[in-house]
């Protein structure tokens, strides 16, 4: 492997400002050489695609076409539209051609396996394609003009956050980041879609980096892989080699090969030096990460014209015959891509969705691929490691050797069992990305991470359920003010004095001061308590 | 010379030691008083910031900040019902008291809930406008009236006055605000109610 670092110090320059520090880690065994047998195959189109179009819960879903319709190849179905962070869209799009036989919730293999809102298709076989059309020439495009029609693809991060790329890089203002980092450290156990991607497409990745670069004018772009890849690294050396026409516009750095290298906040540690600010996004400190997967998307989009209808999953475990990578179209069923790769029901204890160490055991078979699927396993009873019991902790401190977010999970663990929300946040319970590595290493088999995350949710819900009453003091005090304001100016014009302008900023209730002045108006108390009478009055009823 | 710079050198140690200990023993003292001063002031805010803000009455005053009064001058404070287990844990802590369950005769613990108002049953009478303790529902004399969702607080202090009983009580998971109340913090703020 040095042979290939010296090669690519000499190609693209050792740069001293990286510091390819890292901090914790564990390393597993990898189990990737097994779907990286075979090359990447194009699935067949499966009879029916479902095709999700988002949580119906978390925005609104504008729906384009209608039961019974046919609709082409890269036709748009519909758009939904976030609110969540400021207001994003994501349209969806058929991936052949087919008529719509319904539109349903159906659950989704995504992080939360949830029900999503879908769109039912049944292909008709021809695979009849809309006219789409390409924009090699993107540098004519504009970064603005870049991005809508990567927002017009659908384009989401394929590494498996899904935020909307558009979005992302939207984000990053028109001055640009420092950095740009294209992401192919994949360092979950099982996965190798983007390992597979780069050992055969290297070229178009390089190219949708560029693009990325230039949409998002960023002043360096660099490319992190691990350094037990060497067919990958090589494939991305000869692509970058052939593009260098444009100066020094990417670089390539090797980054030491353990789990959780590849996550968010590490990477960008371990390549730049620079510490995310937790709660703040990348971009705010300057840098934008993107996955390969997004990466070769962001291509096809531009300089094809085509919209994201297909993404790169591995299906693998050894409950399976042939496992390799497909490039799948979006809304094809798990268990259609299971039997393509010959699965012996037999042996197959349970199925994994994501990698074996953050993934979930996928509930349902009939779940469909999203954008976001990177990895399905099928997973023998020998893959399993058996659930131990729970021991006492020794104190060993090999969790706190092996977290990269440099806490100290047995600390965090007693709190949370505890609930001491003070120390939590003290010891950075939020900088806990759920890599699990504490997990793999505990001699006494404590379930940290699932602590953690259930200690994180309940401190999310008490912070909601104090910002919500909150608000209800805030409206409830601005009613009195205003039943007292109306009051005030009946009077006045009963006695046929000139209306006074009501003076808001001396009159406007304040919690923290005056307090009194809010109990002494009395009109208001005696609605509210005219009103508890009546529901006391009903509930004495109720009682006899 | 040697013994000068010595004689010098400990007494310079000696000083700044002397210094470091006086601005440790300053801050302690400065901490200790805030301590005490923020305890003091804000009694009645501690407790009325660990009520739910409902303000539904049903313990017995006209909203959560008498009754945060109340508690402050002695009155049990296990008479909230929405506030949950949770309310009645933090005041106990707050208050330095033995944990007692719920009054019963304030009502029962329940799951949150918001107003859904039948509307086409609605016959625009605007008593229920008149009852909600947070202005959440809008409408005017003799038209339909609505239960704007994210402002409800599930104090079903509508539901009784209403003549043509067209109010539900829906159980509703709570909405988070940063995504369901754009105004929120537009309004928050000008009111000068901090978080
Ligand atoms: S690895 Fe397990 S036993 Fe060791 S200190 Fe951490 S929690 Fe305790
Ligand atoms: S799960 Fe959290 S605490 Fe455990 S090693 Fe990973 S980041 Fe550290
Ligand atoms: S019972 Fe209702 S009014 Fe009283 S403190 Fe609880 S929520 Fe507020
Ligand atoms: S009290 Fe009932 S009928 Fe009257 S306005 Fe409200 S919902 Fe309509």
């Amino acid at each position: 492997m040095s042979a290939l670092k010296q090669f690519a110090a000499k190609y693209f320059g050792e740069d001293p400002v990286f510091a390819r520090r890292t901090f914790g880690g564990i390393q597993p065994p990898t189990f990737k050489e097994h779907s990286l047998r075979s090359r990447i195959m194009s699935s067949p189109i499966p009879p029916q695609l479902t095709i999700p179009i988002g949580p119906g819960n978390s925005g609104e879903i504008s729906l384009l076409v209608g039961i019974g319709e046919r609709v082409l190849k890269y036709q748009k179905l519909a758009v939904m539209t976030f609110y969540a962070e400021g207001r994003s869209e994501v349209p969806v799009h058929a991936p052949t051609s087919g008529v719509i036989i319904s539109i349903e919730d159906s659950v989704v293999a995504d992080h939360s396996q949830q029900q999503q809102r879908c769109i039912t298709l049944a292909s008709d076989g021809h695979d009849e394609a809309k006219k789409i059309e390409g924009q090699p020439d993107y540098v004519r495009l504009g970064s603005a003009g870049i991005v809508s029609k990567i927002r017009d693809a659908g384009i989401i991060g394929m590494g498996g956050a899904g935020f909307p790329t558009a979005d992302k890089l939207a984000g990053c203002g028109d001055a640009g980041p420092e950095f740009l980092i294209i992401n192919a450290a994949e360092c979950e156990p099982y996965i190798t879609a983007d390992e597979a991607l780069l050992r055969e497409r290297a070229d178009s990745v390089v190219m949708g980096a560029k693009i990325l670069k230039q949409a998002s004018a960023a002043r360096r772009c660099i490319f992190a892989i691990e350094d037990t890849k060497p067919d990958a690294i090589a494939a991305l050396q000869q692509a970058l080699k052939e593009q260098l026409s444009i100066a020094a516009f990417c670089e390539l750095v090797l980054i030491p090969s353990k789990y959780p290298a590849g996550s968010e906040r590490q990477l960008i540690q371990c390549v730049t030096g620079i510490e995310v600010t937790t709660g703040l996004h990348p971009t705010e400190n300057g840098v934008l990460m993107h996955n390969v997967g997004t990466a070769y998307a962001v291509y096809e989009a531009i300089v094809n014209g085509k919209p994201c209808i297909s993404r790169f999953t591995t299906l693998c475990g050894q409950a399976l015959k042939t496992p390799k990578n497909f490039e799948v179209l979006i809304g094809t069923a798990t268990d259609y891509l299971f039997e393509l790769c010959g699965i012996e029901p037999t042996n197959k204890q349970k199925s994994i969705l994501g990698g074996s160490l953050m993934g979930n055991e996928l509930t349902s078979d009939k779940a469909v691929i999203c954008k976001t699927t990177n990895c399905l396993i099928a997973a023998s009873a020998n893959e399993i490691p058996a659930s131990a019991p729970e021991k006492a902790c020794i104190r060993c401190g090999f969790c706190a050797d092996a977290c990269p977010s440099r806490l100290l999970p047995q600390q965090l663990l007693a709190f949370s069992r505890t609930s001491d929300t003070t120390q939590l946040l003290e010891h950075g319970l939020f900088d806990c990305i759920d890599c699990g590595a504490c997990d793999y290493v505990c001699p006494s088999h404590i379930p940290l991470v699932s602590t953690f995350k259930e200690s994180k949710t309940l401190i999310e819900n008490h912070e909601q359920s104090l910002l919500r009453s909150d608000y209800w003091q805030h409206r409830f005090q601005f009613r009195q003010y205003r039943i007292k304001k109306e009051k005030d100016q009946v009077l006045s014009r009963k006695k046929e004095v000139p209306e006074q302008p009501v003076q808001i900023a001396e009159q406007a209730p304040n919690t923290q001061n005056n307090e009194a002045d809010i109990i002494s108006k009395e009109q208001a108390s005696r609605d509210i308590a005219a009103a508890v009478a009546r529901v006391k009055a009903r509930r004495d009823e109720k009682n006899k | 010379m040697l013994p000068l710079i010595s004689h010098w050198l400990t007494q310079l140690i000696i000083g700044a030691g002397l210094l470091l200990i006086c601005v440790y023993a300053l801050q302690k003292i400065y901490q200790y008083v805030h301590q005490q001063l923020g305890i003091q002031k804000s009694l009645v805010t501690r407790i009325n910031r660990a009520l739910p803000q409902t303000q539904c009455g049903q313990c017995g005053h006209p909203g959560c900040l008498p009754y945060a009064r109340a508690i402050s001058l002695g009155e049990a404070s296990n008479k909230c019902p929405p506030g949950g287990l949770e309310t009645i844990l933090e005041l106990a802590e707050l208050l330095n008291e033995p944990v007692r369950g719920l009054d019963p005769a304030h009502g029962q613990f329940r799951d949150f809930s918001v107003a859904v108002i039948r509307e086409d049953e609605c016959i625009g009478c605007t008593k229920c406008i008149q009852a909600c303790p947070v202005d959440a529902i809008l409408g005017g004399p003799k038209l339909m009236h609505t239960v704007i969702e994210s402002e409800c607080t599930g104090c079903d202090l509508c539901v009784e006055p209403c003549p043509v009983d067209c109010i539900d009580m829906a159980n509703h998971i709570a909405p988070s605000l940063s995504q369901t109340t754009p105004l929120y913090f537009a309004t928050h703020n000008s009111l000068g109610v901090s978080t």
